[in-house]
């Protein structure tokens, strides 16, 4: 998408305004539509619609060695897929370096360990773990696709059942682990402090947060924040900023994350469960 | 045998509990995304599909754009936790290659190509659910979403799979479960109203002599999904309709 000259200014001088063109604020965030538990055989899912941003992500658990490094420590592993579906440039493998960039992100905000607890996915010290593989699928783009993939690993790591285990033989150099079969008999992953991405764009003078594809086009610089318990755990800037303009983002972006995450926080623990609904809506 | 022989009992049920000529449950749903020119969703038991359409445009690649007709271009993927065990990559694999030149055949067999000369058609499908007769969801799909972009075809296309149950009775719509089990798998693509075989795959062998009964097994599916996805076009048009005023949605 390109736009002219003069469609730029008026978005321009909307943002000025406080006045976006879809009606929002500087601060405002376009609807979000989120269902979890909507892949049956992941170990827990979720869907985000964010306006015509759309993500899918599903989570699979799978058994692993530790690190030597980390011995107690379960892995999470991010990998990001940009569906051709969202636009044709990511056909083949046009959408690849963006998928890099989204996976990376995601990989250095959950790296901070007070985000995700890896402590809890040991199974035995040095030996075995659990590991994460958070899968994300962008199935359309319309902006901001950052704040809608962090929100929608975090809803679906809420989502994810973790199997218990009964007991463990350990004969030597094997061990052999008893996963519970009752498929019930799980238990949930702590992500209250799993961090939310929220970026912040300079158009003009000011500041705003969830552009849309057309604002992006607008934007002078931005600055992608991670924020995990009014903590910061990553930040990663694109294009030049003044340093008072760059404090000015992060508080605007620490401000709507910690409001972002209540949101989330309170929707994922009144979500009804089973509804088999999905894409037919 | 043995295996084949569980795949129908005594009763002549199958192993989900369907009848040797019953289709899985099939939902679908035209225009669920908005940046595509077309796009739709089906469900065919637990295989999910999407699919959308970007087109007719002007072709990328300007050396191989023709005078008389457009290309087609089709991407097969599959989400990488579409399958029980984790996919390494989502497309570029032979399975995936060949899958998108299957589609893109098959499709090139109903678009009214001539019609727009210098352009391009894509096509991309995404697999989000793998349970058996995933080519079939996608050339379902794919008629959805070319048919929500207003793309003028010369009719429904429609694919099914079908298979030889105890070497004797044909079963259709096979899903993944009874795949594994073993029994040949027949997918076929067909043109249901004009009774014509665009595309036809076969797995496994099995005797000539069975050849015909299953096959006509498979058309006769092709048949019902026609009916199923043409229901589905009606029922949105007119959703369409009377919300921009044109149509009557009671009438």
């Amino acid at each position: 998408m390109s736009l002219c000259e003069a469609e730029k200014t008026f978005i321009l001088h909307g943002v000025a305004e406080n006045f976006r063109v879809d009606g929002r604020d500087r601060e405002g965030y376009r609807p979000i539509e989120l269902e979890t538990d909507i892949v049956q055989h992941a170990f827990g899912s979720a869907r985000l619609r964010l306006a015509s941003t759309d993500i899918l992500a599903s989570v699979k658990i799978e058994i692993d060695t530790p690190l030597p490094e980390k011995p107690f420590e379960g892995k999470i592993e991010f990998f990001v897929d940009c569906s051709a579906n969202a636009t044709p440039d990511f056909e083949g493998r046009g959408g690849e370096q963006l998928a890099i960039e989204l996976a990376n992100i995601l990989t250095s905000a959950y790296s901070a360990p007070q985000t995700l607890d890896l402590r809890e996915l040991c199974i035995l010290k040095g030996e075995k773990c659990w590991k994460l593989y958070v899968d994300i699928l962008v199935l359309e783009c319309g902006g901001n696709l950052y704040d809608a993939i962090s929100l929608a690993v975090k809803a679906a790591l809420f989502n994810t059942q973790v199997p218990k285990i009964n007991n463990m033989t350990i004969d030597g150099e094997n061990v052999d682990i008893d996963v519970s079969e009752n498929l019930l008999d799980c238990r949930r992953l702590n992500v209250k402090h799993a961090p939310i991405l929220v970026t912040v764009c300079k158009i003009g003078e000011h500041c705003i947060v969830d552009p849309s594809l057309e604002e992006e086009q607008c934007m002078m610089s931005s600055v992608v924040v991670a924020v995990s318990n009014n903590h910061f755990s990553t930040i990663t800037s694109m294009g030049s900023l003044h340093e008072e303009t760059l404090f000015e983002c992060l508080n605007l972006g620490h401000k709507v994350a910690v409001r972002l995450n209540q949101t989330l926080i309170e929707t994922l623990e009144k979500m009804p469960q089973n509804q088999d609904v999905g894409f037919l809506k | 045998m043995s295996a084949k022989q569980q795949l129908i009992n005594k009763i002549g049920l199958r192993l989900d509990g369907r009848r040797a000529n019953e289709l899985r449950r099939i939902r679908c749903k035209m225009g669920v995304f908005s940046q595509p020119d077309g796009s739709a969703y089906i469900e065919q038991g637990l295989t999910k599909v999407l699919a959308a359409v970007y087109g007719p445009h002007q072709t990328r690649n300007k050396q191989k754009a023709q005078h008389d007709a457009c290309i087609i271009n089709t991407q097969f993927s599959m989400a990488v936790f579409s399958t029980t065990d984790r996919k390494k990559r989502p497309r570029g694999d032979r399975k995936s290659i060949e899958l998108s030149v299957l589609l893109q055949q098959a499709l090139s067999a109903v678009i009214e190509t001539d019609l727009y000369p210098f352009s391009q058609i894509d096509v991309y499908v995404e697999v989000l659910h793998a349970d058996g007769g995933i080519y079939a969801a996608c050339v379902n799909a794919a008629t959805l979403a070319i048919i929500d972009a207003g793309i003028p075809i010369k009719e429904y296309i429609c694919a099914c799979t079908a298979s030889l149950a105890n070497d004797d009775v044909p079963m259709l719509d096979i899903s993944h479960q009874e795949e594994i089990l073993g029994g040949p798998t027949l997918t076929i693509t067909a043109l249901p109203m004009s009774e014509k075989i665009v595309l036809m795959e076969m797995s496994q062998r099995f005797h000539l002599d069975h050849l015909p009964k299953v096959l006509d097994k498979a058309l006769e599916g092709c048949k019902d999904i026609k009916e199923i996805l043409d229901e589905a076009v009606k029922d949105h048009v007119s959703k369409i309709g009377s919300a921009t005023g044109w149509a009557n949605a009671s009438s």
